[in-house]
C-alpha cells in the first residue's frame, strides 16, 4: 500500500509499509548502504508524519516480508495476541507514542514487533529512556533478574586461547567488583566441543567452590551446545545469536524448530528456570544479505519477536559491535543502544545492552559512558563486565567492571537480591581478597 | 588474604586494576586511552606499500572506505592492470590498518617467494582496500591465484596486525566462502616465515584442488615444514 505526506511544499512518497518505515528512522549508516534511508531530512521527517498516521491495525494487513516467504513474519502474526491488542488497537502510530509516554502501564499490549519498531522511529532519546523505564521483564533461574532497582552484570572473561586459568582470573578480578550475577558468560576462541566442555566444567567449578547464585554459559553455537548438554556437561543457559528474518537465522546456522528443540531439552535440565540467553544487533541481517529490503532497525524488533517466543532469561543486542558501515559513530550508537531496549521490553524480553564500539567507529569511552547511563535510567536488566572494558579475545571495547559499579552507584542501584545477599556474606568491598574467595581454591 | 595483583599472572586482559572509589585509577585509565588512541590513529593511518603497481578502489577516503564497503570491493575506473596469467598476484591492501601491512607484507612475501611452487606476477598496492578488491585485481590480470595481505582491524593490544586471504581464479563476485584466511600475522602473533609456510601449504593444495575456501580443508600439519 502506498503512502505520501507533503511538507513545505514538497509531496513525498512512499511506496509500501516497508519503505515507510525505513525512510522514517533517524540516520544510521546501515540504512544507507542498504539503499533504503531517507534520501533528506525532510524527506524523513514527511515519512515520520505519514507513518504516525498509520493506524496500528495497517500492521496486521501488510507485512514487511511476505508471510509464505518467511518464518518470521509467520511467527509474528501466527503469535499475535489480539485480545491484549484489543487496548490499543484503535490508535496510530503516533497515537501509541502518546498512551506509551502517559501510561503508567506498557506491558502486555499486545503489540508486534513492526509496531515497536514503528513507534521508536518517532521518538526522541528521552522518550526511549521514558518508556523503556516503564516496562520492567522480570526473569529468573539461580537468582532474580530485572527487578526494579536493580542492574545485573553479565561477567565476561574471554581469553584468546580459552586458557582455563586465564579465565578463570577474569572470573574472579570480575567478582571482586560486583560483577556476574546476569551469568558468567565467555565467549569461546573456537566452537570446538572439547574446548566447550572443558569451559563449561571450570566455570561449574567456580560456581560451586564459591557457591555463587548465578548460572554460566559458554557462547558457543546452540548445535554444539545442545551436544555438550547431550554429553552430560554442566549446561546452564543455552546461548544463540539470532536475526529478524528467516534468511539472517540460516546465515547463523539455525531454524526456529532447532531454537525449540534446545530450549526444551535445557529445560528439561533446570526445570521452571529461564533458560535461553540470546544476542542480536542491527545490521547483521544487511551483513548477511538477508535483510529483505527492511531498514536494520525494523529487522531488529522482528528477532525480539523470535527471542519471545523461548522464554529467555537474558537477551541483549550487541549494538556498537557491528561496526561503522552499520552505525557510524557514537550518536548512532547511542539511539540505537536505546531503540533495541525499549523495543525489547516492550515485547517482554528481559533487555541487556552490550555497550560497545569497535576501533573503526567514531566512538570512545565518553559515549559509552552516556550510552550507560541513559541506559541504567531506562532501567535496562543487565549490561556486560569485560576487565578493563578490553575484551582481548574478540578485540572491542565493551563497559569494565568499574563502569558496573559506576552505573549502580550514580542510581543507587544494586545487584540481583541473591547476589547481592552472597557478596555480602562472601566480604566483598575491600581492596584484598576475602579468604571465601581464595584463588587457591579455584585453582589460581 | 591474597593480592589481587597475582591474577595478573594468567591473563593479558586488564585485571586487578585497583579502583578509587567506582572508577579505575588514573595509571589504567591513561593506559587505556593511550592503547585506543594508538588504535584509532592507526584505522587512519597511511603508509607507504611496496609493490610494483599501485591501484585504488572506488572508495574516495577514509571515511567513505569505512562507510561503504561496497566501493572498497570494486577497482576505481580507468585501471589498467599488465598481465600474469598463471601467476599468483600478491595483492598489498592497506585495509583497516596500513602500518600494519607497511610493517609486515614485504617479510611475509619475501619469505613465500622461495617456498611457492608457481609464477609470481608483480605485486600490486591497492588503496582503500577490502579482501574482495583482490578478485577484481586477479581477474583482471588474469592470474591462477591471489593472496591480498590487508592490514586487520586494530586492536587495543595489537595494532599491526596483518591478515592474509587466498582465492584461486579470482572473479569479481567470489564469496568469503571461496577464500581461505591466515590471520593474526605480526610479532607476537603468527611471524612472516610460519605464514608463507602456510601459504605454499594452502597453494599447492589449492592447485590440486582447482579451489580455496570451504573446500580446501587446512589440516596442515602443526609442525612447520622448516625450522623456526
Amino acid at each position: 500500500m502506498p503512502f505520501a505526506h507533503a511538507l513545505g511544499g514538497t509531496r513525498y512518497n512512499f511506496d509500501n509499509l516497508a519503505t515507510l518505515l525505513a525512510r522514517a528512522t533517524p540516520l544510521r549508516s546501515g540504512d544507507a548502504l542498504a539503499g533504503l534511508a531517507a534520501e533528506s531530512a525532510a524527506e524523513r521527517v514527511a515519512a515520520q508524519y505519514a507513518l504516525a498516521d498509520l493506524p496500528l491495525g495497517a500492521f496486521l494487513n501488510e507485512a514487511v516480508i511476505p508471510y509464505e516467504d518467511d518464518d518470521v513474519t509467520r511467527l509474528i502474526i501466527d503469535g499475535h495476541d489480539r485480545a491484549a491488542f484489543a487496548r490499543v488497537s484503535h490508535l496510530t502510530v503516533g497515537g501509541l507514542r502518546d498512551f506509551l509516554l502517559a501510561a503508567e502501564d506498557v506491558s502486555g499490549l499486545g503489540l508486534t514487533a513492526e509496531m515497536v519498531a514503528a513507534v521508536a522511529k518517532i521518538m526522541r532519546v528521552s522518550d526511549l529512556i521514558a518508556v523503556g523505564a516503564k516496562a520492567r521483564v522480570v526473569t529468573r533461574f539461580r537468582n532474580t533478574l530485572g527487578l526494579r532497582g536493580t542492574l545485573s552484570i553479565r561477567l565476561q572473561p574471554n581469553h584468546p586461547t580459552d586458557d582455563a586459568r586465564g579465565v578463570a582470573a577474569s572470573v574472579l578480578d570480575g567478582l571482586l567488583l560486583g560483577a556476574g550475577d546476569a551469568c558468567i558468560g565467555v565467549n569461546p576462541a573456537t566452537d570446538n566441543i572439547e574446548t566447550v566442555q572443558r569451559l563449561l566444567e571450570m566455570l561449574d567449578m567456580v560456581r560451586g567452590r564459591f557457591d555463587i547464585p548465578t548460572q554460566c554459559c559458554v557462547l558457543s553455537h546452540i548445535t554444539t551446545t545442545m551436544v555438550a548438554l547431550e554429553r552430560g556437561s554442566p549446561v546452564d543457559l543455552v546461548f544463540q545469536s539470532i536475526g529478524g528474518t528467516q534468511g539472517v537465522n540460516e546465515s547463523f546456522g539455525v531454524s526456529l524448530a532447532l531454537l525449540a528443540e534446545a530450549h526444551d531439552a535445557a529445560r528439561a535440565r533446570h526445570p521452571g528456570a529461564n533458560v535461553m540467553y540470546f544476542e542480536t544487533g542491527q545490521g547483521s541481517a544487511l551483513s548477511a544479505n538477508a535483510h529483505r529490503g527492511v531498514d536494520q532497525q525494523t529487522i531488529e524488533c522482528r528477532a525480539y519477536a523470535v527471542a519471545g517466543r523461548y522464554a529467555p532469561l537474558l537477551v541483549n543486542s550487541v549494538v556498537g559491535f557491528i561496526g561503522p558501515e552499520y552505525l557510524y559513530d557514537g550518536k548512532q550508537i547511542l539511539r540505537a543502544g536505546l531503540e533495541d531496549h525499549m523495543c525489547g521490553k516492550l515485547l517482554g524480553l528481559p533487555m541487556g545492552v552490550d555497550v560497545c564500539y569497535t576501533n573503526h567507529a567514531e566512538a570512545d569511552q565518553d559515549d559509552m559512558d552516556a550510552l550507560l547511563t541513559c541506559l541504567a535510567v531506562a532501567g535496562v536488566n543487565y549490561i556486560m563486565g569485560v576487565p578493563g572494558a578490553d575484551d582481548v579475545m574478540l578485540a572491542y571495547q565493551s563497559t569494565s567492571f568499574h563502569d558496573g559499579l559506576f552505573a549502580r552507584a550514580a542510581l543507587g542501584k544494586t545487584a540481583a537480591p541473591e547476589f547481592e545477599a552472597w557478596m555480602a556474606r562472601m566480604g566483598l568491598g575491600g581492596d584484598a581478597i576475602p579468604e571465601a574467595l581464595s584463588p587457591a581454591l579455584i585453582g589460581l | 588474604m591474597s593480592n589481587a595483583l597475582e591474577l595478573r599472572r594468567h591473563t593479558m586482559a586488564r585485571v586487578a586494576l585497583g579502583r578509587v572509589g567506582v572508577a579505575q585509577p588514573t595509571a589504567a585509565h591513561l593506559a587505556f586511552q593511550a592503547a585506543h588512541a594508538q588504535a584509532r590513529d592507526a584505522v587512519w593511518s597511511e603508509a607507504a606499500l611496496i609493490g610494483d603497481v599501485t591501484v585504488r578502489s572506488q572508495a574516495r577516503d577514509r571515511r567513505e572506505y569505512l562507510l561503504r564497503p561496497d566501493l572498497g570491493r570494486k577497482l576505481a575506473e580507468g585501471i589498467v592492470l599488465p598481465a600474469a596469467p598463471g601467476a599468483l598476484v600478491f595483492v598489498v591492501a592497506d585495509g583497516l590498518c596500513a602500518t600494519g601491512v607497511a610493517a609486515q607484507a614485504p617479510a611475509v612475501i619475501a619469505a613465500a617467494r622461495p617456498l611457492l611452487g608457481m609464477a609470481i606476477g608483480p605485486v600490486v598496492v591497492a588503496l582503500q582496500a577490502r579482501v574482495a578488491l583482490g578478485d577484481a585485481i586477479g581477474e583482471a590480470m588474469g592470474a591462477a591465484a591471489v593472496a591480498v595481505l590487508i592490514g586487520e582491524r586494530p586492536g587495543l593490544s595489537a595494532q599491526d596486525s596483518l591478515g592474509l586471504y587466498l582465492t584461486w581464479a579470482p572473479r569479481i563476485g567470489r564469496s568469503d566462502a571461496e577464500r581461505n584466511c591466515i590471520s593474526n600475522i605480526r610479532p607476537g602473533g603468527l611471524s612472516a616465515l610460519e605464514a608463507a609456510q602456510k601459504l605454499a601449504w594452502l597453494l599447492a593444495a589449492a592447485q590440486g584442488l582447482g579451489a580455496t575456501g570451504v573446500a580446501l580443508k587446512d589440516d596442515m600439519p602443526a609442525t612447520p615444514l622448516l625450522g623456526p
